[in-house]
């Protein structure tokens, strides 16, 4: 149920806050937007046809080097 | 997009909690944490390094009360187009199920999203459309911005969605369990943010974790756990801080908050919880199917409404026993033959045991 995949947002409508959502692979579908503040390029979450949240790509990459730094300061 | 699945990494993890030499449980409570700790066998992995898991009350559908059930049951009969995502359809009630009331001819569709049910309500405007509206956190806000947006007269919600934090409180308030830590639900906490987590920890002094749902989330949200234990710490930390912020996504409380308000309700396998569920404010009154068919669902009394003979979904939902446990899991209990909720939805503990462990 709180089962999110992320997309990238291709098409915006602002006035039906309705955006087209590349998921890759060709997969693309419609998602609503109102409760986010997007633009096209933006990566979102999309649960049950809303996007829910942007994703910070930036942290997403830093994420693995993250672990590695979290776990490398823990060797005795 | 994101590829969370470096083997090496997994491993440096997983050796650093066996070096602890810990004996420790911890639950979560969702279906796509399961989903991940048993398809990539991190469940059995982890239990050789001294962690078990257990999946709490974090099933939308497997929560739904058996009253809840019989009353869209009751609206289907009565002629009212039932629209639900797909679970749902097949949880069995007192007497039958969505499903089964289909085949029998009653309007019943299955959505992937509430506003497909509006759209339904829209293009057949001589139709009551009621969706069944469960979740938790995640997808209340997808109901309160339909809501907020006017939609047709014929259009109404039965309205299940609960919150997850009074629920974890009821976990350890009940006390027949005993546990080490909490892995909290990712997109959850995307939209509640961290601080709805805070009194947990510090009144109940349990470690707790946000965890995100690839198989490295989930090892570094138990590798953190652990590290609380060991340090004698009780906090809630973010693991999966590339889409959890602290304050949440702000736009969604806010719609939240405009269309609804906390009510007790009962969770299957739990008594009534102190604000843990959600309800229409009176302003939405004419989309609340409780209201509008209120004499449609007034026959309803509690009595009779039990839990299947033999079930013990409730006590897989308050992680006293895995799914394996159950006397019925996978004999009379099969997701073709399901007796109770766990093993209907694909977010329930018994389905996912029974699709990827082996016999």
């Amino acid at each position: 149920m709180c089962l999110a995949i992320p997309g990238k947002i291709i098409a915006l409508d602002k006035k039906t806050q309705s955006a087209t959502v590349d998921y890759g692979s060709g997969t693309k579908r419609n998602a609503n937007v109102s409760l986010v503040k997007v633009k096209i390029g933006d990566y979102v979450l999309v649960h049950a046809g809303f996007a829910i949240q942007v994703l910070d790509t930036k942290e997403a990459e830093e994420t693995l080097a993250l672990f590695r730094e979290m776990l490398s300061m823990e060797e005795p | 997009m994101f590829s969370l699945r470096d083997k090496q990494l997994a491993n440096d993890i997983l050796s650093r909690i066996k070096k602890e030499q810990v004996h420790l449980r911890f639950m979560h409570v969702c279906g796509t944490h399961q989903d991940t700790l048993v398809k990539h066998g991190l469940d059995v992995l982890l239990r050789d390094a001294g962690i078990e898991i257990r999946q709490g009350p974090g099933c939308p559908v497997c929560v739904t009360t058996p009253r809840e059930i019989e009353e869209i049951l009751l609206l289907a009969k009565a002629g009212k187009t039932i629209a639900s995502f797909g679970d749902m359809i097949r949880v069995p009630g007192v007497t039958s199920s969505l499903q089964q009331m289909k085949t029998e001819g009653c309007d019943i569709r299955t959505v992937y999203s509430i506003e497909d049910a509006v759209l339904l309500a829209k293009n057949h405007p001589k139709k009551e459309v009621v969706f069944m509206a469960v979740g938790f956190e995640t997808t209340a806000p997808t109901t309160a911005s339909v809501l907020l947006r006017n939609p047709p007269s014929n259009f109404s919600v039965l309205c299940c969605h609960r919150l997850i934090p009074p629920a974890l409180q009821a976990i350890l308030e009940l006390g027949e369990i005993k546990l080490d830590g909490f892995i909290q639900p990712g997109h959850v906490s995307t939209i509640i943010g961290i601080k709805p987590y805070e009194f947990i920890s510090r009144n109940y002094r349990i470690p707790q974790v946000i965890a995100g749902f690839e198989p490295l989330d989930l090892l570094m949200g138990v590798w953190l756990l652990v590290r609380q234990v060991q340090q004698g710490n009780a906090v809630i930390e973010n693991e999966y801080s590339r889409v959890v912020g602290l304050e949440g996504n702000r736009i969604a409380q806010q719609v939240m908050r405009q269309v609804f308000e906390p009510m007790d309700v009962t969770w299957r396998g739990f008594p009534k919880l102190p604000a843990s569920g959600l309800r229409l404010r009176k302003k939405f009154a004419s989309y609340d199917a409780r209201r509008k068919f209120e004499s449609l669902l007034e026959p309803l009394v509690d009595e009779g409404i039990a839990e299947p003979v033999g079930c013990l979904c409730g006590d897989v939902l308050r992680g006293l026993i895995s799914s394996k446990e159950c006397p019925l899991f996978r004999r009379e209990c099969t997701p073709g033959t399901p007796i109770g909720p766990c093993m209907v939805s694909s977010e329930g503990s018994c389905h996912i045991e029974y699709l990827y462990s082996k016999k």
